[in-house]
Protein backbone atom coordinates (compact mmCIF):
# COMPACT_ATOMS: atom_id res chain seq x y z
CA UNK A 1 0.00 0.00 0.00
CA UNK A 2 1.69 3.53 -1.15
CA UNK A 3 0.62 6.65 0.18
CA UNK A 4 0.09 9.80 -1.56
CA UNK A 5 -0.29 13.47 0.40
CA UNK A 6 -2.02 15.38 -2.57
CA UNK A 7 -1.47 19.27 -2.33
CA UNK A 8 -2.01 19.34 1.44
CA UNK A 9 -2.51 23.36 3.32
CA UNK A 10 -3.40 23.68 6.64
CA UNK A 11 -3.90 26.63 8.45
CA UNK A 12 -5.13 27.43 12.31
CA UNK A 13 -7.23 30.43 11.79
CA UNK A 14 -5.75 32.76 9.84
CA UNK A 15 -2.29 31.46 10.62
CA UNK A 16 -0.73 29.44 7.71
CA UNK A 17 1.22 25.63 8.97
CA UNK A 18 1.52 24.18 5.84
CA UNK A 19 1.59 25.00 1.97
CA UNK A 20 0.72 22.35 -1.04
CA UNK A 21 2.37 20.09 0.09
CA UNK A 22 2.64 16.77 -1.97
CA UNK A 23 4.83 13.27 -1.50
CA UNK A 24 4.84 10.05 -2.21
CA UNK A 25 5.42 7.23 -0.03
CA UNK A 26 6.12 3.95 -1.84
CA UNK A 27 5.88 0.53 0.04
CA UNK A 28 8.64 -0.70 1.76
CA UNK A 29 10.72 2.59 2.19
CA UNK A 30 11.24 4.83 4.38
CA UNK A 31 10.71 8.23 4.11
CA UNK A 32 12.14 11.29 6.91
CA UNK A 33 10.96 14.11 7.05
CA UNK A 34 12.97 16.87 8.05
CA UNK A 35 12.43 20.76 8.74
CA UNK A 36 12.84 23.60 11.42
CA UNK A 37 11.16 23.80 14.39
CA UNK A 38 7.86 24.88 14.27
CA UNK A 39 7.13 23.88 10.35
CA UNK A 40 4.39 21.82 10.66
CA UNK A 41 6.03 18.00 10.30
CA UNK A 42 4.57 16.56 13.30
CA UNK A 43 0.76 18.14 11.85
CA UNK A 44 1.57 16.82 8.81
CA UNK A 45 1.97 13.10 10.40
CA UNK A 46 -1.39 13.42 12.03
CA UNK A 47 -2.42 14.33 8.53
CA UNK A 48 -1.21 10.40 7.67
CA UNK A 49 -2.46 8.76 10.24
CA UNK A 50 -6.66 10.58 10.26
CA UNK A 51 -5.65 11.74 13.66
CA UNK A 52 -6.53 15.73 12.13
CA UNK A 53 -7.75 16.76 9.15
CA UNK A 54 -5.74 19.44 6.73
CA UNK A 55 -7.72 22.68 5.47
CA UNK A 56 -7.24 21.32 1.86
CA UNK A 57 -5.95 18.55 0.35
CA UNK A 58 -6.13 15.16 1.17
CA UNK A 59 -4.34 11.86 2.18
CA UNK A 60 -4.82 8.96 -0.55
CA UNK A 61 -4.32 5.45 0.54
CA UNK A 62 -3.31 3.62 -2.93
CA UNK A 63 -4.08 0.52 -3.42
CA UNK A 64 -5.52 -1.77 -0.62
CA UNK A 65 -3.49 -2.60 3.11
CA UNK A 66 -2.49 -6.50 3.10
CA UNK A 67 -5.26 -8.63 4.27
CA UNK A 68 -3.37 -9.51 8.04
CA UNK A 69 -3.04 -5.58 9.06
CA UNK A 70 -5.01 -5.16 12.00
CA UNK A 71 -4.25 -1.11 11.49
CA UNK A 72 -2.68 -0.30 8.46
CA UNK A 73 -1.14 3.08 9.62
CA UNK A 74 0.21 2.70 12.82
CA UNK A 75 2.16 5.51 14.83
CA UNK A 76 5.02 5.24 17.37
CA UNK A 77 5.19 8.86 19.58
CA UNK A 78 7.81 10.54 20.68
CA UNK A 79 7.13 10.30 24.50
CA UNK A 80 6.42 6.52 23.43
CA UNK A 81 2.35 6.80 25.31
CA UNK A 82 2.61 3.51 27.17
CA UNK A 83 0.16 2.92 29.67
CA UNK A 84 2.00 3.06 33.19
CA UNK A 85 -0.59 0.93 34.58
CA UNK A 86 0.17 -1.97 31.96
CA UNK A 87 2.90 -4.47 31.66
CA UNK A 88 4.54 -4.64 29.01
CA UNK A 89 2.72 -7.24 27.60
CA UNK A 90 -0.38 -5.74 28.73
CA UNK A 91 0.78 -3.05 26.55
CA UNK A 92 0.69 -4.73 23.93
CA UNK A 93 -2.18 -6.90 24.43
CA UNK A 94 -4.21 -3.45 24.70
CA UNK A 95 -4.09 -2.94 21.30
CA UNK A 96 -5.10 -6.60 19.54
CA UNK A 97 -7.89 -6.83 22.48
CA UNK A 98 -10.22 -4.86 20.24
CA UNK A 99 -9.77 -6.89 17.23
CA UNK A 100 -10.41 -10.06 19.44
CA UNK A 101 -7.28 -11.28 19.54
CA UNK A 102 -6.99 -12.90 23.09
CA UNK A 103 -5.47 -15.83 25.00
CA UNK A 104 -3.14 -17.77 22.58
CA UNK A 105 -3.06 -15.90 19.96
CA UNK A 106 -2.27 -12.72 21.71
CA UNK A 107 0.44 -14.37 23.50
CA UNK A 108 1.93 -15.63 20.35
CA UNK A 109 2.05 -12.18 18.49
CA UNK A 110 3.14 -10.70 21.74
CA UNK A 111 5.95 -13.50 21.81
CA UNK A 112 7.29 -12.79 18.58
CA UNK A 113 7.23 -8.72 18.79
CA UNK A 114 8.56 -9.22 21.92
CA UNK A 115 12.07 -10.97 20.35
CA UNK A 116 11.90 -9.16 17.34
CA UNK A 117 12.50 -5.73 19.65
CA UNK A 118 15.03 -7.84 22.30
CA UNK A 119 13.09 -7.46 24.84
CA UNK A 120 11.45 -11.29 25.75
CA UNK A 121 12.86 -11.36 29.47
CA UNK A 122 10.92 -7.99 30.26
CA UNK A 123 7.27 -8.57 29.31
CA UNK A 124 6.07 -8.57 32.99
CA UNK A 125 7.89 -5.32 34.12
CA UNK A 126 6.07 -1.95 34.42
CA UNK A 127 6.75 0.81 32.28
CA UNK A 128 8.02 3.07 35.42
CA UNK A 129 11.00 0.32 35.75
CA UNK A 130 12.18 0.79 32.30
CA UNK A 131 14.90 3.46 30.56
CA UNK A 132 13.86 5.60 27.76
CA UNK A 133 15.19 3.40 25.07
CA UNK A 134 13.37 0.53 26.35
CA UNK A 135 9.98 2.38 26.17
CA UNK A 136 10.44 3.10 22.89
CA UNK A 137 11.33 -0.46 22.03
CA UNK A 138 7.88 -1.34 23.59
CA UNK A 139 6.22 0.94 21.98
CA UNK A 140 7.98 0.05 18.31
CA UNK A 141 6.64 -3.55 19.20
CA UNK A 142 3.33 -2.36 19.82
CA UNK A 143 3.20 -0.62 16.53
CA UNK A 144 4.29 -4.52 15.36
CA UNK A 145 1.91 -6.33 16.92
CA UNK A 146 -0.96 -4.82 14.75
CA UNK A 147 1.02 -5.65 11.58
CA UNK A 148 1.33 -1.87 10.43
CA UNK A 149 0.99 -1.33 6.41
CA UNK A 150 2.55 1.88 7.10
CA UNK A 151 4.44 3.11 10.42
CA UNK A 152 4.09 7.21 11.08
CA UNK A 153 7.02 7.98 13.70
CA UNK A 154 7.00 11.02 15.06
CA UNK A 155 10.21 12.02 16.43
CA UNK A 156 10.61 8.79 17.91
CA UNK A 157 14.28 9.27 19.28
CA UNK A 158 14.45 12.95 20.41
CA UNK A 159 13.61 11.87 23.89
CA UNK A 160 16.11 9.92 24.22
CA UNK A 161 20.32 10.39 24.94
CA UNK A 162 22.53 10.49 22.05
CA UNK A 163 24.00 6.81 22.57
CA UNK A 164 20.69 5.00 23.09
CA UNK A 165 19.60 7.00 19.78
CA UNK A 166 22.48 5.29 18.43
CA UNK A 167 21.52 1.92 19.38
CA UNK A 168 17.91 2.19 18.80
CA UNK A 169 19.02 3.49 14.84
CA UNK A 170 20.50 0.16 14.82
CA UNK A 171 17.51 -2.05 15.92
CA UNK A 172 15.62 0.26 13.42
CA UNK A 173 17.80 -0.65 10.61
CA UNK A 174 17.86 -4.51 11.72
CA UNK A 175 14.15 -4.48 12.21
CA UNK A 176 14.07 -2.79 8.20
CA UNK A 177 16.33 -5.33 6.90
CA UNK A 178 14.70 -8.24 8.25
CA UNK A 179 11.47 -7.44 7.23
CA UNK A 180 11.21 -4.41 4.51
CA UNK A 181 8.30 -1.47 6.55
CA UNK A 182 6.93 1.36 4.87
CA UNK A 183 6.98 4.10 7.41
CA UNK A 184 7.36 8.20 7.81
CA UNK A 185 9.91 9.19 9.84
CA UNK A 186 9.84 12.78 11.14
CA UNK A 187 12.91 13.93 13.10
CA UNK A 188 14.91 16.91 13.31
CA UNK A 189 17.90 15.56 13.59
CA UNK A 190 19.71 15.28 10.33
CA UNK A 191 21.55 12.76 11.65
CA UNK A 192 18.71 9.53 11.69
CA UNK A 193 17.44 11.00 8.76
CA UNK A 194 20.24 10.21 6.77
CA UNK A 195 20.69 7.14 8.72
CA UNK A 196 17.11 5.30 8.01
CA UNK A 197 15.98 7.42 5.06
CA UNK A 198 15.57 5.85 1.54
CA UNK A 199 13.90 9.85 1.21
CA UNK A 200 14.45 12.90 3.04
CA UNK A 201 12.09 15.68 2.74
CA UNK A 202 12.79 18.94 3.73
CA UNK A 203 10.46 21.43 4.63
CA UNK A 204 10.57 24.97 4.85
CA UNK A 205 9.83 27.09 7.82
CA UNK A 206 6.32 28.26 8.30
CA UNK A 207 4.43 27.72 6.37
CA UNK A 208 6.03 24.61 5.38
CA UNK A 209 6.62 23.85 2.20
CA UNK A 210 8.80 21.07 0.57
CA UNK A 211 12.44 22.51 -0.30
CA UNK A 212 13.77 19.64 -1.62
CA UNK A 213 13.51 15.66 -1.43
CA UNK A 214 16.70 13.93 -1.51
CA UNK A 215 17.17 10.65 -2.12
CA UNK A 216 19.80 8.12 -0.35
CA UNK A 217 20.81 5.07 -2.66
CA UNK A 218 23.51 3.78 -0.03
CA UNK A 219 20.95 0.65 1.09
CA UNK A 220 20.51 0.78 4.87
CA UNK A 221 22.42 -1.70 6.09
CA UNK A 222 25.73 -0.32 4.36
CA UNK A 223 25.06 2.75 6.23
CA UNK A 224 27.55 2.86 9.39
CA UNK A 225 28.10 5.60 12.19
CA UNK A 226 30.21 8.27 10.50
CA UNK A 227 30.06 6.71 6.83
CA UNK A 228 31.82 9.84 4.43
CA UNK A 229 29.14 9.45 1.75
CA UNK A 230 26.52 10.09 4.77
CA UNK A 231 28.49 12.90 6.32
CA UNK A 232 28.17 14.62 2.86
CA UNK A 233 24.20 14.08 2.30
CA UNK A 234 24.32 15.26 6.10
CA UNK A 235 26.44 18.54 5.27
CA UNK A 236 23.78 19.15 2.29
CA UNK A 237 20.78 18.96 4.46
CA UNK A 238 22.08 21.08 7.08
CA UNK A 239 23.11 23.69 4.18
CA UNK A 240 19.72 23.44 2.83
CA UNK A 241 18.14 23.93 6.55
CA UNK A 242 20.43 26.24 8.21
CA UNK A 243 19.13 30.03 6.94
CA UNK A 244 15.60 28.70 7.74
CA UNK A 245 16.23 27.14 10.90
CA UNK A 246 17.88 30.39 12.23
CA UNK A 247 14.93 32.37 10.86
CA UNK A 248 13.07 30.14 12.44
CA UNK A 249 14.76 30.14 15.74
CA UNK A 250 13.92 34.18 16.07
CA UNK A 251 10.64 34.30 15.45
CA UNK A 252 8.18 34.52 17.78
CA UNK A 253 5.79 31.86 19.01
CA UNK A 254 2.41 31.86 18.03
CA UNK A 255 0.08 32.25 20.94
CA UNK B 1 41.31 9.33 58.01
CA UNK B 2 43.35 12.50 56.22
CA UNK B 3 39.96 13.22 54.08
CA UNK B 4 38.14 13.20 57.69
CA UNK B 5 40.77 15.31 59.07
CA UNK B 6 40.02 17.50 56.43
CA UNK B 7 36.20 17.85 57.04
CA UNK B 8 36.49 18.69 60.22
CA UNK B 9 38.15 21.63 60.02
CA UNK B 10 36.65 23.47 57.32
CA UNK B 11 39.75 25.81 56.24
CA UNK B 12 42.66 23.62 54.85
CA UNK B 13 45.89 24.42 53.41
CA UNK B 14 44.25 23.70 49.81
CA UNK B 15 41.06 26.09 50.58
CA UNK B 16 38.00 26.73 52.16
CA UNK B 17 35.15 23.87 52.16
CA UNK B 18 31.73 24.70 50.08
CA UNK B 19 29.65 25.23 52.63
CA UNK B 20 26.50 23.26 52.36
CA UNK B 21 23.22 25.02 51.38
CA UNK B 22 20.64 22.30 49.63
CA UNK B 23 18.40 19.52 50.91
CA UNK B 24 15.30 20.09 53.38
CA UNK B 25 12.16 20.82 51.63
CA UNK B 26 11.26 17.00 51.32
CA UNK B 27 8.67 15.76 53.62
CA UNK B 28 9.91 11.55 54.92
CA UNK B 29 7.00 9.57 56.15
CA UNK B 30 8.21 9.37 60.38
CA UNK B 31 5.58 6.94 61.78
CA UNK B 32 5.88 7.16 65.25
CA UNK B 33 5.79 10.81 65.15
CA UNK B 34 2.00 10.87 64.50
CA UNK B 35 1.72 8.55 67.75
CA UNK B 36 3.71 10.69 70.05
CA UNK B 37 1.84 13.75 69.00
CA UNK B 38 -1.57 11.35 70.28
CA UNK B 39 0.62 10.45 73.43
CA UNK B 40 1.92 13.71 74.60
CA UNK B 41 -1.66 15.04 73.94
CA UNK B 42 -3.23 12.41 75.93
CA UNK B 43 -0.67 12.68 78.95
CA UNK B 44 -1.07 16.79 78.84
CA UNK B 45 -5.00 16.10 79.79
CA UNK B 46 -4.38 13.65 82.03
CA UNK B 47 -1.52 15.44 83.73
CA UNK B 48 -3.74 18.53 83.73
CA UNK B 49 -7.21 16.93 84.86
CA UNK B 50 -5.68 15.22 87.99
CA UNK B 51 -3.99 17.71 89.41
CA UNK B 52 -7.05 20.72 88.51
CA UNK B 53 -5.28 22.55 86.73
CA UNK B 54 -7.88 21.37 84.14
CA UNK B 55 -10.96 21.91 85.72
CA UNK B 56 -13.66 18.61 85.31
CA UNK B 57 -16.09 20.65 83.32
CA UNK B 58 -13.76 22.16 80.58
CA UNK B 59 -12.14 18.51 79.64
CA UNK B 60 -13.30 14.95 81.05
CA UNK B 61 -9.88 12.82 82.48
CA UNK B 62 -9.03 10.78 79.46
CA UNK B 63 -8.94 7.96 81.83
CA UNK B 64 -12.46 8.12 82.76
CA UNK B 65 -13.19 8.14 78.76
CA UNK B 66 -11.42 4.55 78.86
CA UNK B 67 -13.43 3.77 81.45
CA UNK B 68 -16.64 4.64 79.87
CA UNK B 69 -15.40 3.42 76.20
CA UNK B 70 -14.80 -0.12 78.46
CA UNK B 71 -17.75 -0.23 79.91
CA UNK B 72 -19.69 0.52 76.67
CA UNK B 73 -17.67 -2.46 75.45
CA UNK B 74 -18.48 -4.74 77.91
CA UNK B 75 -22.39 -3.83 78.18
CA UNK B 76 -22.66 -4.85 74.54
CA UNK B 77 -24.04 -1.38 73.77
CA UNK B 78 -20.98 -0.43 71.50
CA UNK B 79 -21.90 -2.62 68.55
CA UNK B 80 -25.78 -1.83 68.87
CA UNK B 81 -24.55 1.76 68.57
CA UNK B 82 -22.22 1.03 65.53
CA UNK B 83 -23.81 -1.85 63.56
CA UNK B 84 -26.66 0.55 62.63
CA UNK B 85 -23.99 3.66 62.18
CA UNK B 86 -21.73 1.07 59.87
CA UNK B 87 -24.34 0.42 57.62
CA UNK B 88 -26.05 4.00 57.60
CA UNK B 89 -22.03 4.88 56.29
CA UNK B 90 -21.53 2.16 53.65
CA UNK B 91 -25.13 2.08 52.17
CA UNK B 92 -25.23 6.39 52.02
CA UNK B 93 -21.41 6.69 51.21
CA UNK B 94 -21.45 3.52 48.42
CA UNK B 95 -24.76 5.19 46.99
CA UNK B 96 -23.57 8.72 46.95
CA UNK B 97 -19.81 7.93 45.95
CA UNK B 98 -20.92 5.12 42.73
CA UNK B 99 -23.87 8.16 42.05
CA UNK B 100 -20.92 11.09 42.23
CA UNK B 101 -18.17 8.59 39.99
CA UNK B 102 -20.67 8.12 37.31
CA UNK B 103 -21.34 11.44 37.07
CA UNK B 104 -18.00 12.70 37.14
CA UNK B 105 -16.85 10.36 34.50
CA UNK B 106 -19.96 11.54 32.57
CA UNK B 107 -19.38 15.22 33.13
CA UNK B 108 -15.72 14.71 31.83
CA UNK B 109 -16.76 12.97 28.78
CA UNK B 110 -19.05 14.77 27.17
CA UNK B 111 -19.54 18.81 26.39
CA UNK B 112 -23.09 18.78 26.90
CA UNK B 113 -23.28 17.39 30.21
CA UNK B 114 -20.30 19.33 31.29
CA UNK B 115 -21.93 22.54 30.58
CA UNK B 116 -25.33 21.95 31.85
CA UNK B 117 -24.15 20.03 35.12
CA UNK B 118 -21.37 22.07 35.89
CA UNK B 119 -22.95 24.61 37.44
CA UNK B 120 -25.32 23.11 39.33
CA UNK B 121 -23.12 20.83 41.13
CA UNK B 122 -21.13 24.34 41.88
CA UNK B 123 -24.78 25.16 42.73
CA UNK B 124 -25.36 22.07 45.56
CA UNK B 125 -21.85 21.94 47.17
CA UNK B 126 -21.92 24.70 49.39
CA UNK B 127 -25.60 23.92 50.17
CA UNK B 128 -25.19 22.80 54.49
CA UNK B 129 -26.58 18.91 53.64
CA UNK B 130 -27.89 19.29 56.78
CA UNK B 131 -29.89 22.16 56.43
CA UNK B 132 -31.75 19.73 54.32
CA UNK B 133 -32.81 16.88 56.34
CA UNK B 134 -35.93 18.34 57.50
CA UNK B 135 -36.70 17.74 53.77
CA UNK B 136 -35.36 14.32 53.13
CA UNK B 137 -37.38 13.67 56.44
CA UNK B 138 -40.44 14.84 53.85
CA UNK B 139 -38.99 12.83 51.04
CA UNK B 140 -37.63 9.71 52.31
CA UNK B 141 -39.06 9.82 55.79
CA UNK B 142 -37.71 9.25 59.28
CA UNK B 143 -36.77 6.16 58.94
CA UNK B 144 -33.41 5.07 57.76
CA UNK B 145 -34.75 6.23 53.79
CA UNK B 146 -33.42 9.95 55.15
CA UNK B 147 -30.12 9.19 56.65
CA UNK B 148 -28.93 6.77 53.38
CA UNK B 149 -30.58 10.04 51.30
CA UNK B 150 -28.29 12.82 53.54
CA UNK B 151 -24.87 10.90 53.70
CA UNK B 152 -25.31 9.97 49.93
CA UNK B 153 -26.06 13.36 49.10
CA UNK B 154 -23.38 14.54 51.15
CA UNK B 155 -20.73 12.45 49.33
CA UNK B 156 -21.90 13.14 45.80
CA UNK B 157 -20.95 16.66 45.54
CA UNK B 158 -17.08 16.44 46.09
CA UNK B 159 -17.10 12.65 44.43
CA UNK B 160 -18.22 14.53 41.70
CA UNK B 161 -15.73 17.58 41.85
CA UNK B 162 -12.84 15.00 42.18
CA UNK B 163 -13.76 12.70 39.59
CA UNK B 164 -14.28 15.27 36.49
CA UNK B 165 -10.90 17.17 37.63
CA UNK B 166 -9.37 13.53 37.84
CA UNK B 167 -10.81 12.68 34.09
CA UNK B 168 -9.50 15.98 32.95
CA UNK B 169 -5.92 14.84 34.23
CA UNK B 170 -5.77 12.16 31.83
CA UNK B 171 -3.03 12.28 29.55
CA UNK B 172 -4.19 13.46 26.19
CA UNK B 173 -1.39 11.40 24.48
CA UNK B 174 -2.45 8.18 26.03
CA UNK B 175 -5.85 9.47 24.78
CA UNK B 176 -4.59 10.14 21.03
CA UNK B 177 -2.29 6.58 21.16
CA UNK B 178 -5.91 4.69 21.64
CA UNK B 179 -7.48 6.18 18.96
CA UNK B 180 -4.17 5.91 16.48
CA UNK B 181 -4.82 1.94 16.97
CA UNK B 182 -8.33 2.06 16.38
CA UNK B 183 -9.40 1.26 19.62
CA UNK B 184 -13.33 1.94 20.13
CA UNK B 185 -14.24 5.07 22.62
CA UNK B 186 -15.53 2.40 25.47
CA UNK B 187 -12.31 0.23 25.16
CA UNK B 188 -10.45 4.15 25.54
CA UNK B 189 -13.01 4.80 27.92
CA UNK B 190 -12.35 1.79 30.45
CA UNK B 191 -8.93 0.45 29.59
CA UNK B 192 -7.47 4.69 29.31
CA UNK B 193 -9.77 6.78 31.11
CA UNK B 194 -10.99 5.58 34.00
CA UNK B 195 -7.44 3.56 35.48
CA UNK B 196 -5.68 7.04 35.03
CA UNK B 197 -8.61 8.57 36.61
CA UNK B 198 -8.24 6.40 39.30
CA UNK B 199 -5.16 8.54 41.55
CA UNK B 200 -7.52 11.48 41.52
CA UNK B 201 -10.75 9.44 42.34
CA UNK B 202 -9.09 8.03 45.21
CA UNK B 203 -8.08 10.97 46.47
CA UNK B 204 -11.47 12.89 45.74
CA UNK B 205 -12.75 9.37 48.28
CA UNK B 206 -10.56 10.10 50.93
CA UNK B 207 -12.24 13.96 51.65
CA UNK B 208 -15.59 12.31 50.83
CA UNK B 209 -15.77 9.77 52.97
CA UNK B 210 -14.64 11.95 55.36
CA UNK B 211 -18.07 14.34 54.60
CA UNK B 212 -19.66 11.33 55.14
CA UNK B 213 -18.75 10.37 58.83
CA UNK B 214 -19.68 13.78 59.64
CA UNK B 215 -22.84 13.82 57.95
CA UNK B 216 -23.65 10.40 59.71
CA UNK B 217 -23.41 11.72 63.24
CA UNK B 218 -25.89 14.94 61.71
CA UNK B 219 -28.15 12.01 60.50
CA UNK B 220 -28.44 9.86 63.59
CA UNK B 221 -29.23 13.73 66.04
CA UNK B 222 -32.71 12.76 64.35
CA UNK B 223 -34.84 10.51 64.87
CA UNK B 224 -32.74 7.53 65.62
CA UNK B 225 -32.46 4.96 68.80
CA UNK B 226 -29.12 3.58 67.98
CA UNK B 227 -26.16 5.01 66.35
CA UNK B 228 -22.75 6.59 67.44
CA UNK B 229 -24.63 10.24 66.27
CA UNK B 230 -27.98 9.14 68.54
CA UNK B 231 -24.97 8.20 71.72
CA UNK B 232 -23.70 11.33 71.57
CA UNK B 233 -26.42 13.67 71.26
CA UNK B 234 -28.14 11.86 74.06
CA UNK B 235 -24.14 12.48 76.19
CA UNK B 236 -24.35 15.90 74.98
CA UNK B 237 -27.69 16.75 76.50
CA UNK B 238 -27.33 15.54 79.71
CA UNK B 239 -23.53 16.85 79.66
CA UNK B 240 -22.32 13.71 80.27
CA UNK B 241 -18.44 14.65 79.00
CA UNK B 242 -16.85 11.24 79.15
CA UNK B 243 -19.36 9.98 77.26
CA UNK B 244 -19.45 12.61 74.86
CA UNK B 245 -16.22 11.92 74.39
CA UNK B 246 -16.19 8.34 73.84
CA UNK B 247 -18.25 8.94 71.57
CA UNK B 248 -15.77 11.60 69.65
CA UNK B 249 -13.00 8.80 70.09
CA UNK B 250 -15.13 6.00 68.08
CA UNK B 251 -15.45 8.91 65.68
CA UNK B 252 -12.01 9.66 65.11
CA UNK B 253 -11.42 5.83 65.02
CA UNK B 254 -13.69 5.19 61.86
CA UNK B 255 -11.89 8.70 60.43
CA UNK B 256 -8.62 6.40 60.45
CA UNK B 257 -9.98 3.55 59.57
CA UNK B 258 -11.60 5.07 56.37
CA UNK B 259 -8.61 6.70 55.92
CA UNK B 260 -6.78 3.09 56.30
CA UNK B 261 -8.90 1.51 53.87
CA UNK B 262 -8.27 3.57 50.92
CA UNK B 263 -4.85 3.60 51.53
CA UNK B 264 -4.65 0.13 51.22
CA UNK B 265 -6.54 0.20 48.18
CA UNK B 266 -4.66 2.94 46.84
CA UNK B 267 -1.30 0.44 47.47
CA UNK B 268 -3.08 -2.40 45.62
CA UNK B 269 -4.55 -0.38 42.94
CA UNK B 270 -1.97 1.98 41.84
CA UNK B 271 0.97 0.20 42.40
CA UNK B 272 2.16 1.46 38.83
CA UNK B 273 2.67 4.86 40.34
CA UNK B 274 6.21 6.32 40.21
Amino acid sequence: MDIRLDSICHSYDSFEVLRDISIDIASGQIVCIVGPSGCGKSTLLRFIGGLERPTSGQVLQIGAPPADSLNPLTYVFQDFALLPWRSVAGNISLVLEDHGIRGKAATKIIKDVLSRTKLSDFAEALPKQLSGGMKQRVAIARALAVRPAVMLMDEPLSALDAQTRELLMDDLVDLWTRQPFTAVYVTHNLAEAVRLGHKVVVLSRRPGQIREIVSIDTPLGQRAFGDADLDAHQKYLWHLMRDEARAADAELLHG
Amino acid sequence: MADTNARAKSVTPNGKAVAFRGGGFAPKPHRWVGGLVFVVLILLAEWGTRTGWISALTLPKPSDVLVTFLQLYDSGLLFRHLGPSLSRLVVGAAIGASLGISMGVLIGLFSYIRSGLVPLVAAIFPIPKIALLPLFVIWFGIGEGSKYALIAFGTFTPTVVATYGAVDNVDRTLIRMGQSFGLSWWSIVRKIVLPGAMPGILSGLRISLAIAIILLVAAEMLGAEYGIGAYILEAGSLYDLERLFAGVVILSLLGVGVSAIIGAVERRLLTWRT
